[in-house]
């Protein structure tokens, strides 16, 4: 993979040691420095990934340590079972309306901020740490101020007064999912603009310089040269975004007391948590996680597709 | 996750794009949108200042300018409960394991694929591409399956950490940063018969220092944030990490609490101020370029 001029060319290779490189390769040092990461990934990524498929198509239950116990292989039982579960698909539906309202919102206001950003001669340090501090703190301490703000009694529906919804927001089944998209959007923005500022640098000035020349305003140079000269970066905003999205778990654990009012905040990770570890069933709870990550890969192969044609 | 080289380059020094516009007047809209995302930006975590030092939580619009009467016993009271100091050193341990970790095998990883050539080699890269894609929370049934399981591990430092050792994202940085090195550097030292061990940690390692501050920051937020994972492994209470034991009070126990917000906010004040603390100190570091430039000339 590399293309650099090599150190081998001051050797002069004798035959085993050119037997030896054709099967380590030219330093084999390099296997040493990178076994340690290498058993790691075998170890955390790979196999219980593979793990995660078996378990899916298996009939399996938690077992002591060492016992020996019959899991007989089902077939598609599990994703029958997972398929036909209300709750599961509720979880779903959820997990979709929540990237109905987060993805386009990160993206548009990702990228106006950060083009603002990018313009700003003054305070552009500070204002970047304040637009990223959210990205960098622990969500459960995020959602304890949120809590507070949302609750019935709080800020959010005192600032309202009569406009405040009943059911107050955390508690009203139609409103539950949106407020944690809108956390998450609030919460994960900071990253999305750091990665849409990178992008912006990209961007051609001179392209702008030619615009307003031609007496284009600030708004159309924005939608004609900003928007198409970052498209890569959005591609990997809407891929990250829904990734995000796919992991909801500790937002409707929290923020809505386990994905209530009645399951309508759920998600598929807490689904899992609850079905896998709770009640036990780690068989059913993998078939949602890999249901979830082909939905996931499928979402992204579409959206390069969408967004990358020309 | 793939996304921390881009966020190296950034050439913040490049003259900002509307050199063009010249008249100041029309800079008003954009510091008015400026002003107003930092506003939704920092309000809540003044709030939570704020709210975590009030007697009595005071939801009014007023409440948030308190002229007095701020106390500290929200920070005794949820002190009592989840015992601090031990939730601190426990994410302390997680996190300090993580860095270690990352730190010393990462590094060696990162040198590895970008300045090695080995067998395997595209392999470990395009799987550590894939590690970035494929979110940890799926792989949370099997890993629990096999830490807690399988070897036992509930409540150790050492099943937390384990998922976590080493980061794929710093991996990922180091590379970038290894890679960006000019090659006579390196060529230069093993003709004069330097060791890749030696070449790694007196020529390479100086020069990408940066990318080193850059890792930690985006490695420490990892663990110390973390919820879910330590979150399945930790039973006893004295082996919860702060964002856990914190997690189980709003959960569990808050609704008992004489003012159960300023409670919580009091923990949230705790478990947030390291990570915005390094964050703010550092944050030259988080963009910077000055490696970049420092090596492409």
């Amino acid at each position: 993979m590399k293309a650099e001029a090599e150190t081998a060319s001051t050797d002069k290779p004798s035959s085993s040691r050119s037997r030896r490189t054709a099967i380590l390769g030219r330093q084999p040092l390099g296997l040493v420095f990178a076994a340690p990461y290498a058993v790691f990934l075998a170890a955390v990524f790979a196999y219980p990934l593979g793990l995660a498929v078996w378990i899916s198509f298996q009939d399996y239950f938690f077992a002591a340590p060492g016992a020996q116990v019959d899991r007989p292989f089902v077939g598609l039982e599990n994703y029958k079972t997972v398929l036909g579960d209300p709750a599961v698909r509720r979880s779903f539906l959820n997990v979709i309306q929540f990237l109905l309202i987060n993805v386009p919102l990160t993206v548009v206001l990702s990228l106006v901020l950060a083009s603002a950003l990018n313009g700003a001669i003054r305070g552009r340090a500070a204002l970047r740490v304040a637009y990223y501090i959210p990205y960098v703190t622990a969500s459960v301490a995020l959602v304890a101020v949120w809590l507070f703000l949302f609750s019935s009694g709080g800020m959010v529906n005192q600032l309202l007064g009569p406009l405040a919804p009943d059911p107050s927001w955390l508690v009203n089944s139609a409103l539950a999912m949106p407020v944690i998209a809108i956390f998450v959007t609030w919460k994960q923005l900071g990253f999305f603009i750091l990665l849409y500022l990178a992008a912006l640098q990209n961007v051609p000035k001179e392209l702008y310089e030619a615009a307003a020349v031609d007496g284009a305003r600030r708004f159309r140079s924005f939608t004609n040269i900003t928007v198409p000269g970052v498209r890569p970066a959005t591609v990997l905003v809407v891929i990250l975004a829904t990734i995000t999205g796919a992991n909801l778990f500790t937002e409707p654990y929290l923020l809505t007391n386990g994905g209530g009012p009645d399951g309508a905040s759920s998600s598929p990770v807490l689904v899992m948590y609850q079905k896998g570890i709770e009640q036990g069933n780690p068989d059913t709870a993998s078939a949602i996680g890999v249901i979830l990550v082909i939905g996931v890969l499928l979402i992204s192969l579409v959206n390069r597709k969408l967004l990358e044609r020309d | 996750m793939a996304t921390a080289q881009q966020l190296e380059t950034t050439e913040e020094s490049t003259p900002p794009e509307q050199m063009v516009d010249r008249s100041k007047g029309r800079l008003w809209p954009r510091y008015l949108v400026l002003a107003l995302g930092a506003l939704i930006f920092v309000f809540p975590f003044y709030y939570m200042l704020i709210g975590s030092l009030q007697k009595e939580p005071d939801t009014s619009l007023a409440g948030a300018v308190p002229t007095g009467g701020l106390t500290l016993d929200n920070y005794s009271q949820i002190n009592d409960r989840l015992n601090l100091v031990q939730a601190l050193a426990n994410s302390g341990i997680f996190t300090g394991g993580v860095l270690l970790f990352t730190v010393v095998f990462g590094v060696l990883a990162g040198y590895a694929l970008a300045r090695l050539h080995f067998r395997g080699q595209g392999t470990l890269f395009a799987v550590m591409l894939l590690v970035q894609i494929v979110p940890f929370q799926l792989l949370v049934i099997p890993i629990y399956v096999m830490v807690v399981r399988t070897y036992g591990l509930a409540d150790t430092y050492a099943g937390m950490i384990l998922p976590f050792a080493i980061n794929s994202t710093a991996v990922f940085i180091f590379r970038q940063f290894f890679m960006q090195l000019p090659e006579d550097l390196f060529s230069a030292a093993r003709i004069d018969g330097a060791g890749e061990f030696r070449i790694l940690w007196s020529i390479a390692l100086p020069l990408v220092r940066p990318a080193l501050v850059t890792a930690l920051l985006l490695t420490f937020i990892g663990p110390w944030n973390e919820f879910l994972w330590p979150f399945l492994v930790t039973k006893e209470a004295d082996m919860q990490p702060l964002a856990v034991s914190l997690a189980n009070y709003i959960s569990n126990i808050a609704g008992r609490a004489a003012n159960p917000y300023g409670a919580i906010l009091a923990g949230a004040v705790v478990l947030a101020i390291p990570a915005v603390v390094l964050f703010v100190a550092f944050q030259k570091h988080f963009t910077s370029s000055d490696l970049g430039s420092g090596v492409k000339g």
